[in-house]
């Protein structure tokens, strides 16, 4: 274990030295994911918000326009999609840190796996269904 | 394996709360609270693509009081973990990680969370749509 993180002796580039490690041998993507999905929300956010301040009593009609209209399609489907991945990350990182059965922690995490799944796909199916049943 | 010297968590009952350990299980609190506001917004997005009435149904379930007070609750845990998001990622890259610089980073922190929602609400109100 020591000469693993020997720099004096060892060849391997810092990166490869961490790949892998952790009892899933993934953790080094689950962090740099979740930071990239972080980075990538912030504009995200501000924007979404902006949008929402005049929406907040639109009529169908206008949520209709306004998902159809093309960089906005593009926007919240990429907003939607990273957020939840991201809270995907995030509340796995939760549930590994506080639940300590493997059984139960097994089932919450493969629960909410296919829930972050059925989430991601009914979104999906949303915006198509708003750009090509109500978009004209 | 025993004779290791590791670190202890703190004991939370006789831990003193500071801002800096407040702030750090808030982020987590309200990562929690948008992920699971993730639901709603899914399901008003879902709502347009289902017609006028399942969506004039659920915009008033949102503008209703109850909604509303939600609705801020939301928007001030999107600004917290927002801002709060931001600090991490500065500590991710090695920076203000002494004692002074994040107590600092902390309050601008809150400040900017409040100042944001208060702007965001202000926004609304000012374009007319509340």
């Amino acid at each position: 274990m020591k000469r693993l993180f020997n720099k004096d002796t060892s060849y391997r580039s810092h990166l490869g030295q961490v790949r892998n490690l952790g009892s899933s041998h993934n953790g080094t993507h689950h962090f740099i994911t979740q930071r990239l999905t972080a980075i990538a929300l912030i504009p995200l956010v501000f924007w979404f918000v902006c949008c929402l301040t005049s929406m907040a009593t639109a009529t169908h009609a206008e949520a209709v326009e306004w998902v159809n209209y093309p960089p906005n399609t593009v926007l919240f489907s990429i907003l939607i999609l990273v957020s939840i991945h991201h809270a995907h990350l995030g509340l796995q990182m939760v549930v590994e840190d506080y639940i300590h059965t493997s059984v139960m922690k097994a089932l919450i995490t493969v629960g909410m796996k296919f829930f972050m799944i059925a989430l991601t796909i009914a979104s999906v199916i949303a915006i198509f269904r708003i750009i090509f049943v109500f978009g004209g | 394996m025993a004779t290791h010297k590791r670190p202890l968590s703190p004991h939370l009952g006789i831990y003193k709360p500071q801002l800096t350990s407040l702030m750090s299980i808030l982020h987590r609190a309200t990562g929690v609270v948008l992920a699971v506001g993730l639901l709603p917004l899914t399901y008003w997005l879902y709502s347009i693509s289902l017609g006028p009435e399942a969506y004039e149904r659920v915009q008033n379930i949102i503008g209703s009081p109850i909604g509303l007070v939600f609705l801020f609750a939301w928007s001030f845990a999107l600004f917290y973990h927002l801002c709060n998001g931001i600090r991490h990622l500065g500590w991710d890259a090695g920076m203000g990680f002494d004692i002074k610089t994040a107590y600092t980073t902390g309050y601008l922190v809150w400040g900017a969370a409040f100042a944001l929602t208060a702007g965001a609400w202000l926004l609304a109100i000012m374009r007319g749509t509340l």
